[in-house]
């Protein structure tokens, strides 16, 4: 039977941060935690006792892995002074922090705890582009990770069958990476601050310097579609692609409903939560598609009673470009096969009618995996107060935003839909 | 047939020994490959080792120029990608696997929907052996 899922009381967002993201040899997940928390602390409107939070809950997925150190939920706890309360590690692979929100708002929901801290953290640059491959698939199924599938690799495979089933090509997936970097300047806290025409110029100059021939492109798709470039890492999808290593923490801080307005006059409501499992790329009858998306999808609008339309704007997991297109399917923001175009015809840009990822998105700001679903949440935090400077959409009324966070190849996908009052 | 689990670890041991199986539901009929040990469309627990021909055709694929350090070992690197597919065995029973006789260093001349027929590639020795499922242009 299908049941309408409701809270036991509301949850509201009243605090939201972010560190910066990007690849830092001399950091590590606790200062980058810090960061985050630090800045989140700041964001509370009327001030926050620290002593007042009641718990926390944190996504990390490959630490263990990367740094040969587990157990991160105590750690941060001790880092930030909240010991003996209790601590939470989440790990749903690249959707572990959006596990983390949904925890949080369940133990407040429930009636529990009044205050939660979630967040996210992951540490990744120090290792190999090879040995980060080799984690990642990790959140892959045996058969794929033992036979040396990838992640770019399984999305390479998700490409190939969409552009045979739909017709679409490499331009398309361009087109998405081209927006996402025409957002990048506009986020101080992204790991990429460049367009794409930005790079080709550096490209340009730096040839110029060494007294090389200057390479000429007739535009930003002449320049992603040479090899030298944007080197091929798995067909049909290049470096340009995908999104790159990280490092990176987030933090949010939920509160009871009837409380939210003591800590600020402009809090977020959570309305909508949908999460979905998924299944192995040799199980999936469609590899154009994500069941556990849809399912979460279905679950979240239910909640909310609204429906795709309804929503203004949304950050999406663009793991990889083609993840992009295949999102705003499954999330219901556009028809099965008609992704791309909607990315073609501009309606995701900044000024479009549906922006999507005015982050940056996972391609620009960049996707420390655990720290990423809390993060793509700080993002509509700052979008629907109205706090996002220079890449603030111009949508009028702005009210509703989501999240959606994928983890693995699809086997943890999550959609969160905010609400500003 | 002896009765070996139906898991990862049997399934594994066929493919070194060069033998494709899946399971198949002793309620509904349905088969799976790789084996499931619980049958997902009617829920009953009893299922039987079945052997699967090792003929399909092409779903979908990925030629990979950045892999894992495992397949840098086998000489895999961006001058020399290995290909990966989808593989359709049987309607509604596909596996991932290693596509060999194609040519990874030009994806374009790779048609999805292409025959293909299935080989085991062993690796390692003695505890580390193991087989890798491969198919190849039938």
């Amino acid at each position: 039977m299908e049941k309408r899922r409701r809270l036991g009381r509301g949850v509201a967002v009243v605090g939201s941060g972010m560190s910066k993201f990007g690849m830092f040899k001399d950091r590590d997940s606790k200062d980058l935690f810090v960061e985050a928390y630090r800045e989140t602390l700041s964001s509370v409107d009327k001030g926050m006792d620290p002593q007042d939070i009641d718990a926390l809950y944190l996504g990390n997925f490959t630490n263990d892995f990367f740094i040969r150190q587990g157990h991160w939920g105590p750690l941060i706890s001790d880092v930030i002074g909240l010991v003996p309360k209790p601590a939470t590690r989440t790990e749903g692979a690249c959707a572990s922090s959006a596990l983390a929100i949904r925890e949080g708002v369940f133990a407040i929901a429930s009636g529990f705890y009044d205050i939660v801290l979630v967040g996210g953290v992951e540490e990744m640059s120090k290792r190999s582009t090879e040995e980060v491959a080799e984690g990642l698939a990790l959140g892959s199924t045996p058969y794929e990770g033992k036979i040396g599938f990838t992640f770019p690799g399984v999305f390479g495979a998700t490409a190939s069958a969409y552009f045979a089933k739909y017709g679409a090509n490499r331009e398309h997936l361009m087109n998405v990476t081209i927006k996402s970097h025409n957002n990048a300047p506009l986020n101080p806290k992204g790991q990429y601050k460049a367009t794409i025409r930005d790079l080709m110029q550096a490209k340009q100059e730096k040839a110029r310097e060494k007294g090389l021939d200057v390479p000429e492109w007739a535009d930003e798709k002449a320049f992603l579609g040479d090899s030298s470039a944007n080197p091929e890492v798995a067909w049909p999808l290049h470096l340009f692609d995908c999104c790159p290593i990280s490092d990176g923490a987030s933090c949010l801080i939920l509160v009871a409903e009837e409380v939210a307005r003591s800590f600020t006059d402009d809090p977020l409501y959570i309305i909508g939560l949908g999460q979905g499992s998924g299944k192995g790329l040799h199980a999936k009858a469609d590899l154009t598609c994500f069941e556990a998306t849809q399912y979460a999808a279905k679950e979240a609008y239910g909640m909310a009673g609204i429906e795709p339309k309804d929503v203004q704007i949304a950050e999406v997991h663009d793991c990889f470009s083609i993840a992009e297109i295949v999102h705003l399917e499954d999330l219901g923001f556009s028809k099965p096969g008609e992704g791309y175009k909607m990315v073609e015809e501009g309606r995701t840009r900044l000024d479009g009618d549906k922006p999507i990822n005015t982050s940056g998105g996972l391609k620009c700001k960049g996707h420390p995996v655990g720290a990423t679903g809390v993060s793509q949440v700080h993002e509509i935090w700052k979008q629907l107060r109205q706090e996002a400077g220079p890449r603030q959409v111009p949508i009028k009324d702005l009210r509703i935003g989501a999240t959606h966070n994928l983890g693995g190849t699809g086997g943890t996908c999550t959609l969160t839909i905010l609400e500003r009052r | 047939m002896e009765a070996r689990p139906i898991n990862d670890v049997s399934y594994e041991k066929y493919l070194k020994e060069e033998k494709l199986m899946g399971s198949k539901c002793r309620g509904c009929g349905v088969r799976f490959l790789p084996p499931r040990p619980i049958c997902t469309e009617c829920h009953k627990p009893e299922m039987d080792w079945e052997v699967v021909e090792g003929k399909g055709k092409l779903v979908s694929f990925t030629c990979i120029a950045v892999g894992p350090p495992s397949m840098k070992e086998e000489g895999f690197d961006r001058n020399n990608p290995y290909c990966l597919g989808i593989v359709e065995v049987d309607p509604g029973m596909r596996v991932v696997a290693r596509i060999q006789g194609v040519d990874a260093r030009n994806p374009e001349t790779i048609q999805i929907g292409m025959p293909l027929c299935a080989k085991f590639l062993q690796r390692g020795e003695g505890e580390t052996a193991r087989a890798v499922l491969a198919f190849e242009p039938a």
